[in-house]
């Protein structure tokens, strides 16, 4: 086994590494082999502690049992800053740039051996120098919290080569960019582990990006290690059985003919994007029952501003929104009475209260209604706990217990115990944004199936996505939103999805 | 020397020296405060701080025969305040605002306790410089006496937004403030860094208070404050986190502060006293009209238990 290259990549081993929370064991004696300048992936369902095990690698928790091998000596990872002078870097699920700090800053204060007066002028020259070597760009003199998601994943990569790191842990890295971005990003990463420059660890859910990037893959499942290998020597359906512990069942979806009759319109709609410098303005769209009515965009053209609009999280300058005629304002008791559902993106921020309980939280439509339709004033904690049991069975959600938070649950499970609870009872609406984030494979196929499914029951469905083959394979109709604005609008039959890409990237 | 006649003058001119004057204590605890909020916490008990400061300054400078003996001591009795916010603050499910208030009430007994035989010694004031020799007016005199810490306290204002931008101390307090994760990711400790910036805002409160009871009014009485800790909180927030906006908000608030005596001193005694109340009501209108409702805080730290 390498254990360096000449330009500077490096090696690293865990072994037997058993890692418990309590008397849960997220990870139980999982051993994997990283040789310097490889491109490795890592595979599993959701909850199936690929998060853990690399925030072990990464110091972040202390593993319960193991050892770490860096550069094929022992290490031991008390603290991140000892992996940071190892040389291991990670880009985690969530970002960790600071909001508020420009870029520049953001480089500077995270280096190890930042001065105590920072001399601006020669900071920026030396920043410009080290930018132009970089293979993609971004702008440093902005605060963060203004960039792009697929910027903010560009600058926590050129994050950990300013740093020096040359072993790069990334969790999900492609789960918030289109697929050519992804394509852009992965491809100069790959460059630089195929230079020697650095080791990658990549955990991801699409199989298109093992097959098109990694050399070598691990494949975990409910914390142990059951498979992997040369890329080049295992299929797809090899690596997928060894995820599910099964073969993929490949769901046929039919869709039904619906009755279509309008429900939701906007109408004239302007409000102020998140930056308050960019108008969004909406100005009609209709969604029927029995539809999926897809929304397509690039990360940042608005979407997400029309879901708050919609969730009523943002205020509307002008314009309004009729439910069946009815004027809505998102209010509990409206979005109640027309039964209209919500699923909006990172839910646990915007659709969760993280420190309460998984069964807490998936009862948060129904704790307080009655028997009549009438509101509840005493919680019945049976039916809450019956509702739990039922949803978290139903959604397959992994959790220790319905009474853990919500916020120990690992990303795509959140995911799912939300839309579990969007999802029961008489919908008449759904309004959803990026379902599928961050979801296995399995996971993204059976939450694809239940939305069709309710489609077929008459549900009306906004999908606001920004994964173009999702909006392709799901929606009866599609509209582009780019720069805040509606562009383009075409029903399944006549889309075609270059010219779609057209319209998102604005040349039209 | 007379008093000249110099009619409606006499206002403006009242107004900048009250604002110089009066504007001393807010300059320090805002930028104390912003300090310690920057990191990511709130620290209620200022006006404690101040109280106590006051005291232990002015206990000091009677003892030793040197007002800034006196200052001194009151920095360190207000970081130590600080310390001991900070300190209880670390523990898990302790919020920083509870403590801040139960720090509070417990700054103001322990300096009322302290303070007993204090009421009557005249302790030597902190000196000003006469920026007014030029004038032979006694007025324009009088207002340009400025006093040494309100210099200090602009230079701070300063130097800590230059702090904020240019030194690594202070771009590691931005970091801890606005996300915890990040700073951990970065091998920071958030708790030892909110702990040194409470203790320094505390420290400063301190000589907050120092200069009441050293300079203006002069003197410790139990009434020494006038609810300054508290109001200089909201000027943080008024500020936006910025040290420089603080230095404006606090010179603002002392001018208007010093509207009603200057009324007063050119005759108008009508309703005077309801001048006194413009201050807080500039404070809420101004609150008001600089807020949005689409916006948040701007520039308001992400960790702040205030704008979570
Ligand atoms: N801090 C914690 N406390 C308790 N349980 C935890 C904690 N962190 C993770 N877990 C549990 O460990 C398991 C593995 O979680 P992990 O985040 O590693 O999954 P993952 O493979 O990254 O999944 P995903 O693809 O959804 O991100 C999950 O069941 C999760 O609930
Ligand atoms: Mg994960």
């Amino acid at each position: 086994m390498i254990h360096t290259c000449e330009n500077g990549a490096i090696s690293v081993q865990t072994l037997h590494t058993t890692m418990r929370f309590g008397a849960f064991t997220a990870l139980d004696d999982v051993s994997i082999d990283i040789p310097a300048g490889t491109f490795h992936a890592l595979l599993g369902e959701n909850g199936a502690g690929k998060s853990t095990l690399v925030k072990c690698m990464m110091g972040f928790y202390n593993a319960t049992s193991g050892e770490l091998l860096v550069k094929g000596r022992e290490a031991r990872m008390t603290d991140p800053k000892v992996a940071q002078k190892l040389g291991l870097g990670m880009v985690y699920q969530h970002f960790t740039l600071v909001p508020s700090l420009t870029g520049a800053e953001n480089l500077v204060i995270s280096r190890a051996d930042t001065p105590g007066l920072i001399d601006w002028r020669r900071e920026t020259r030396a920043l410009d120098a080290f930018m132009t070597k970089m293979p993609f760009h971004v702008p440093l003199d902005q605060p963060v919290s203004r960039l792009a998601a697929g910027e903010k994943q560009k600058l926590e990569i050129i994050k950990q080569l300013y740093l020096g790191n040359r072993f790069l842990i990334l969790d999900e890295p492609t789960s918030v960019l289109t697929p050519a971005e992804a394509d852009e990003v992965l491809g100069h990463v790959r460059a630089l582990t195929q230079a020697g420059e650095i080791t990658v660890l990549m955990i991801t859910h699409k199989f298109r990006e093992v097959s098109a990037f990694a050399d070598d893959v691990s494949i975990l499942r409910r914390g142990k290690y059951v498979g992997g290998g040369s890329v080049a020597d295992m299929s797809i359906e090899d690596m997928s059985r060894a995820m599910m512990g099964e073969a993929p069942v490949i769901s046929t979806r039919s869709r039904r003919d619906t009755v279509k009759q309008p429900l939701l319109t906007m109408n004239g709609i302007k409000a102020r994007d998140r930056t308050g410098l960019k108008p969004i303005e909406i100005d009609d769209v209709t969604l029927h029952s029995g539809e999926i009515l897809g929304i397509a965009g690039i990360s940042g053209n608005g979407q997400m501003e029309l879901m708050e609009i919609l969730t009523g999280q943002r205020r509307m300058e002008q314009g309004d929104i009729r439910v069946n005629g009815a004027q809505y304002g998102a209010t509990r008791a409206e979005a109640r009475a027309h039964a209209i559902r919500y699923l909006p993106e990172e839910p646990l921020r915007n659709a969760c209260a993280p420190r309460m309980s998984v069964a807490e939280n998936i009862a948060f439509r129904m704790f307080d209604a009655g028997k009549d339709g009438k509101t509840a004033f005493w919680n019945d904690s049976g039916a809450i706990a019956r509702n739990a049991a039922t949803l978290i069975k139903a959604f397959n959600v992994k959790t220790s217990s319905p009474a853990a938070r919500i916020a120990s649950l690992s990303g795509g499970n959140v995911q799912r115990a939300v839309l579990g609870r969007e999802l029961t009872g008489d919908v008449k609406a759904l309004i959803v944004s990026n379902p599928c984030f961050g979801l296995d494979f399995a996971a993204v196929s059976s939450i694809r199936d239940r939305l069709v499914e309710a489609r077929n029951q008459g549900t009306a469905i906004l999908l606001i996505s920004e994964d173009l083959d999702e909006i392709m394979e799901l929606s009866d109709r599609i509209l582009v939103m780019s720069e805040g604005r509606i562009a383009y609008e075409t029903p399944i039959a006549t889309a075609n999805v270059e010219q779609i890409g057209q319209y998102m990237a604005g040349h039209h | 020397m007379e008093p000249v006649e110099i009619g409606l003058w006499g206002v403006p001119l009242a107004i900048l020296g009250g604002a110089i004057r009066v504007s001393t204590p807010f300059i320090f605890v805002s930028l104390g405060e912003c300090l310690t909020e920057r990191s990511g916490r709130i620290n209620l008990g200022l006006e404690g701080t101040l109280v106590f400061g006051a005291i232990s300054g002015y206990a000091v400078a009677y003892e030793t025969g040197n007002p800034f003996l006196g200052v001194l001591a009151a920095a360190l009795a207000g970081a130590c305040f600080g310390l001991l916010h900070g300190w209880i603050c670390k523990f898990k499910g302790v919020n920083d605002i509870a403590v801040g208030i139960a720090m509070m009430l417990f700054g103001m007994g322990l300096a009322f306790f302290f303070g007993k035989p204090y009421i009557q010694p005249q302790a030597p004031d902190l000196p000003a410089i006469p920026f007014g020799w030029w004038s032979d007016t006694p007025q324009v005199q009088a207002a340009l006496q400025v006093n040494i810490l309100f210099i200090l306290g602009a230079i701070l204002a300063v130097a800590m937004a230059w702090m904020f931008k240019s030194t690594r101390v202070g771009l590691t307090v931005r970091v801890v403030g606005d996300s915890t994760d990040a700073a951990r990711a970065m091998g920071i400790n958030p708790n030892s860094v909110r702990l040194l910036s409470t203790a320094a805002g505390g420290a400063l409160a301190g000589i907050g208070g120092a200069y009441l009871s050293l300079y203006y009014p002069g003197s410790w009485t139990e009434g020494v404050s006038s609810g300054q800790g508290l109001m200089a909180i909201a000027l943080v927030i008024f500020a936006r986190w910025n040290p420089i906006n603080c230095f404006w908000a606090a010179l603002l608030f002392g001018g208007t502060g010093a509207l009603g005596p200057a009324l007063q001193s050119v005759g108008i005694s009508e309703g005077y006293y309801l001048f006194f109340a413009a201050p807080y009501v500039l404070t809420l209108i101004l609150l008001i009209m600089t807020s949005s409702p689409d916006r948040a805080m701007q520039g308001a730290p992400l960790e702040l238990s205030l704008t979570k």
